[in-house]
């Protein structure tokens, strides 16, 4: 059994040692080349801020047991 | 950590855009780094930092200060990479510097043959995204655990596993092309 743990230990540390020969390391400095902030910025311009459908599916529930339900408005605005 | 750091923390979760571009100017190099460890490529790296970017920016209102920006922001960005991982054939995940690694000296270890790192690299290119980005931050990048673990959203041991899952894959292409690891 130790010698089965040995051996799977050794494979994987040969193949560790593949892998990092295979793959270079990136180095600690590593930069973008050019200011990514206006790349940023043409995004928000092209996608402005989406309000999230469950936000939408929430107020939809809650305008419906409004509805529904006309007497529990005030429950409602008391727990606010 | 300062009161003017806690004031832009708080002020981006308002949603206000300057406290975000000063804290983008803050973290760009880090998030660009993070992400290139995963894709590789620096271009892809440059488009996905903007893309990660603007998504931590949607996202906003659900940022927890007392977690902190940098993990924050790592796991967003993680996700936005692994995204793009997914949406590739995977031989077409070798990039240049990959390519030149396979046919100059070894990243680490010059005496590997070349055949062997090129066969390697494509078995890498093979692994499922999500076992191959724990490979490589863990790996090549030797990243801890614990900080893997938190971009990913799992535990340090679900990590652990996952490395080990992707390096049995490995060895196993790798006898598939020839090769006795």
């Amino acid at each position: 059994m130790t010698e089965m743990n040995h051996n799977l230990n050794h494979e994987s540390e040969r193949i560790e040692e593949l892998l990092k020969a295979a793959v270079p390391r990136i180095a600690e400095d590593a930069e973008p080349r050019r200011d990514l902030w206006p790349d940023v910025l043409r995004r928000m311009d092209r996608e402005p801020a989406r309000v999230p459908w469950f936000d939408w599916a929430l107020a939809a529930g809650l305008v419906a047991l409004a509805a529904t339900f006309p007497t529990a408005i005030p429950v409602f605005l008391y727990y606010l | 950590m300062p009161e003017s750091s806690r004031s832009v923390l708080h002020r981006f979760r308002q949603g206000d855009a300057d406290a975000f571009e000063a804290l983008f100017r803050e973290q760009q190099a880090s998030v660009y780094r993070w992400i290139l460890r995963i894709v590789r490529d620096a271009g892809t790296a440059e488009d996905l930092t903007s893309e990660a970017f603007w998504k931590i920016y949607r996202a906003h209102a659900r940022f927890d200060a007392a977690r902190g920006f940098e993990p924050w922001a790592r796991r967003i960005a993680t996700h936005v990479a692994l995204d793009w991982l997914r949406a590739r054939k995977p031989e077409s995940n070798i990039t240049p510097e990959m390519e030149a690694t396979m046919t100059a000296g070894g990243a680490s270890d010059p005496g590997v043959r070349a055949e062997i790192r090129a066969k390697t690299a494509k078995a890498f290119t093979r692994l499922p995204p999500k076992l191959r980005v724990a490979a490589v931050l863990a790996v090549v990048e030797e990243q801890p655990h614990k900080v893997i673990a938190e971009a990913l959203g799992i535990t340090a041991t679900a990590v652990k596993l996952r490395v080990f899952r992707a390096l049995r894959l490995l060895r196993k292409d790798l006898e598939q092309q020839g090769i006795r690891p």
